[in-house]
């Protein structure tokens, strides 16, 4: 294979990773404050619903991210109150997030836009555009750096980008500034916050509406920078993987990165070689396709070695007698 | 004895209070934890409270500081009339607390732990710096020093106390409040505590204790005042107290607290253990070749700090784990394997076991009285026929031992959890000893367990014994094991370091072998 055919392999990870790292760090900031998202995958298609229609409505690309934003945040927030205010089962929360998006976002699309629950397709302003970064042409010709510059770092949508710029920004918020610590503390042992007399609610419901902001441009990226539109269950288990990648992580964001590449470059592979012989024996396209699920698979079942997840993830915060 | 007196005895004479309580009452539902209590802490004194589980001693202090709000009642810090909504609030009115079970985050650093929630500025740099420089200074000046960059987990308990003492300080605490502090602690590492409050004390900080354990009252306190049933029995000084009146100020009777008890007529050999060897899951020896003999009429004690091998032993002997060796009851053979026996053929062949935490061992807590009483014991054919239970005999049983142990309250239809702790042990203890075994395995039989409690249990036992049977006893406080044994094995590292008679040695001498120090060379 020539250097082109690697770059856009290597491109296509990159875009692959993008909603999967949003969505993992999203995951991260919930679970490191205790609550467990299992809902990241309905927010993502919330958002991207919302997006898609938004965008399609004002030809705005940006008012369709606010939008999924709101819409992503809202659910976060329902997730929030379920189970840190009422105290509920987090798991149970998630999982009727997920259906309550499923259908939602196709019975309104279906009366907005009696497209059978898709969303009209979004051209010019109503998408992200690639992004040019300075000189790409000028240096293009140059031999290896060139190519790799023009081709795999420059172009692409300005939400890949912002979500690579998250991964610093989210290790240095968690590990080098207060509220860090503090939203560490309180997956930990939030007795430990409480009685060092700083809200442990406050704090989850932080984290949660983090974790929704990043859901959000999630799905905004889904709908209107890799597609071109809204379409029922895009978000094809995506919410799923980047909980499996944050479990291989180890809840720390630049594992986060590596692990949403990894993702994103069998993703890449699978759309590309949709049939590819080895050894003499035809592997099934589908086989291809399915490897980004068989890794969550492997690494759900714990082959990975040991992944702690935040101590008291999962349980409500009761104050003891 | 007339309250208001003792109360007029213990006010400080003219000194400056630190805390001033009054009529503060709470209640939790239908309990009524505080009720209208009333308390005075002079600056610079350490302060005890005592009184029995349950009695408000922690209700009370968490009103203190700000984890609950008192119904009714008020708060004075300094002279100054302070309210306190929230833990924050009691921080900057300059009170810490060190809670009974830890609030520390288990994997941050010493430091994050102390700065957490008292950090300056958004950013954590210039607070770690301040924290690190303040934690050399206090290391010097009270001889508390722990690695500021240690993560918490691999610390000792110990440590993790002297952690929380640091985080009280770090927020420039000058009430300093302690719930239980040594029920963790060795013996020595109860006695380097000590000398750190006095230390505290010397430099004009307060301190209150809250225990159950007389001793510690007796040593160091300079006030001490006794909690009963969610009131304020008593405030007194120290030195014009003892021991016994506060214990009976506590329980509101006469209570002995020293275990009366005839000497031992020791009969033929009941338990052998020879050489015993235990693995854990890791693979890592625990017991390390024990050996040791119990007879008829005796009580073998197991002195040792928690965790050098007596659970195992305990668990071994009770079937539910497996070792190497010899073990001989009334010279049979046991199995120790775990392919041929288990915990019910070891009940079967007459031995009894009250393990160390009857909350995850001993009971099952979503069960009720009755169905506890009866566990282990199920197939015993008057509790059952075939696959049927026969309830009612069952809820009888367990009626009367209710009545004969004073569970309180007698309901057998209640929930293990629904007990105190005391209580929970006295259902535990009467289901074992009333099966009558010719060996009865106890393992900290009055850990969480009030001083009227103890008592009955540590009677119970020396019944057991007079009745002829072996009794083999582990526990942590030296106390117990001093007062019950007739013969006292020392554990330390998965071996027996030495055998002592109690009436020829003391806590010095157990102390160190305790401690893995062999005789001689210390």
């Amino acid at each position: 294979m020539d250097l082109l055919g690697v770059l856009q392999i290597l491109d296509s990870t990159v875009r692959m990773a993008t909603p999967l790292l949003l969505a993992c760090l999203a995951g991260l900031f919930s679970e490191r404050a205790g609550i467990f998202d299992i809902g990241l995958e309905g927010k993502m298609l919330m958002a991207a619903f919302f997006a898609a229609a938004f965008a399609a409505f004002t030809g705005n690309v940006w008012i369709g991210l606010l939008a999924a934003i709101a819409a992503s945040l809202a659910l976060s927030l329902l997730h929030g109150l379920a189970s840190i205010t009422f105290r509920g089962n987090q798991l149970i929360s998630g999982v009727a997030i997920n259906f309550l998006a499923a259908g939602v976002t196709v019975v309104i699309g279906q009366a907005w836009f009696d497209l059978g629950g898709r969303t009209p397709a979004l051209e010019g302003a109503g998408r992200f555009q690639e992004v040019t970064l300075p000189f790409a042409d000028a240096l293009a010709p140059v031999p290896v750096f060139g190519p790799i510059y023009a081709e795999l770092i420059s172009g692409h949508s300005p939400l890949v980008y912002v979500a690579l710029l998250f991964v610093p920004l989210s290790w240095w918020v968690l590990f080098r500034t207060r509220f860090g610590l503090r939203l560490r503390a309180v997956g930990e042992n939030p007795a430990a916050v409480d009685t060092a007399g700083v809200s442990v609610v406050a704090l989850r419901f932080y984290a949660v509406g983090i974790c929704g902001v990043l859901c959000g441009i999630a799905g905004a990226y889904l709908a209107t920078g890799l597609a071109a539109g809204f379409v029922k269950d895009m978000s094809a288990g995506r919410g799923f993987i980047a909980l499996a990648a944050l479990i291989f992580a180890k809840w720390r964001p630049w594992y986060a990165l590596y692990a949403c590449l990894l993702f994103g470059f069998l993703e890449a592979i699978g759309n590309r070689f949709q049939s590819i012989e080895l050894l003499g024996i035809a592997v099934p396209s589908q086989f291809m396709q399915a490897l980004p699920y068989i890794l969550t698979v492997v690494i759900l079942a714990g082959f990975v070695g040991k992944a702690i997840p935040p101590r008291a993830g999962g349980e409500p915060y009761v104050k003891e007698r | 004895m007339s309250d208001v007196q003792t109360l007029q005895q213990g006010r400080s004479d003219g000194a400056a209070l630190a805390i001033e309580l009054r009529g503060i009452s709470k209640s939790f539902g239908p309990v009524q934890a505080n009720k209208d209590i009333s308390i005075q802490v002079a600056k610079g004194t350490i302060h005890g409270i005592i009184g029995e589980n349950g009695a408000g001693k922690s209700t009370l202090m968490s009103i203190l500081y700000g984890f609950y709000k008192a119904d009714a009642g008020e708060i004075f810090v300094g002279g100054q009339k302070t309210a306190i909504p929230d833990s924050q609030a009691a921080i900057a009115a300059g009170i810490g607390m060190v809670f009974q079970h830890f609030k520390l985050v288990e994997n941050f650093t010493v430091l994050e732990n102390v700065i957490l929630g008292a950090e300056e500025g958004g950013l954590l740099k210039p607070s770690l710096g301040k924290a690190r420089k303040l934690l050399g200074q206090l290391a010097k000046d009270y001889e508390m020093d722990v690695d500021p960059d240690a993560v918490i987990e691999d610390l000792s308990v110990g440590l993790h106390q002297r952690v929380e003492i640091l985080k009280a300080l770090y927020r420039q605490a000058d009430i300093l409040i302690l719930d239980e502090p040594t029920g963790v602690l060795t013996p020595s590492e109860a006695d380097h505590l000590f000398r750190i409050l006095k230390g505290l004390r010397d430099q004009g900080k307060t301190i209150i204790l809250i225990t159950h354990k007389l001793r510690e009252i007796m040593d160091i306190t300079d006030t001490v005042s006794v909690m009963r049933r969610g009131e304020m029995t008593a405030t007194v000084k120290t030195r014009d107290t003892s021991p016994e009146q506060l214990a009976e100020l506590m329980v509101g009777r006469k209570v002995l607290l020293r275990v009366d008890k005839v000497p031992a007529t020791p009969g033929k050999t009941v338990l052998e253990v020879e050489n015993l060897r235990v693995r854990d899951a890791q693979g890592v020896e625990r017991l390390k070749g024990v050996s040791l003999d119990i007879r008829a009429g005796e009580v073998l004690g197991i002195a040792g700090v928690a965790g050098n091998g007596q659970s195992e032993l305990l668990e071994v002997l009770g079937g539910y784990a497996t070792g190497d060796g010899v073990v001989r009851l009334n010279g049979q053979a046991i199995d120790l394997s775990g392919r041929y026996s288990d915990g019910r053929s070891r009940r079967a062949s007459g031995i009894a076991h009250v393990p160390e935490d009857r909350q995850r061992e001993g009971l099952i807590m979503d069960y009720h009285a009755w169905e506890n009483t009866g566990f282990g014991y199920h197939h015993d054919p008057a509790y059952s026929s075939g696959i049927f239970m026969n309830n009612r005999a069952l809820k009888q049983d367990t009626i009367d031992k209710m009545e004969r142990f004073d569970v309180r309250p007698p309901n057998p239809n209640l929930q293990a959890k629904s007990f105190s702790g005391g209580n929970q042990q006295k259902i535990v203890v009467a289901r074992e000893i009333e099966r009558n075994p010719d060996l009865l395995l106890i393992g900290q039989p009055t850990r969480g367990v009030d001083i009227g409690a103890i008592e009955f249990i540590h009677k119970q036992i020396v019944a057991l014994r007079d009745a002829g049977k072996a009794v083999l006893l582990v526990s942590v406080e030296l106390d117990e094991i001093m007062a019950l044994s007739d013969r006292i094995a020392v554990m330390f590292d998965g071996q027996i370091m030495g055998e002592r008679l109690p009436s020829e040695t003391n806590e010095t001498e157990l102390g160190l072998l305790m401690a893995g120090v062999q005789q001689g060379a210390a």
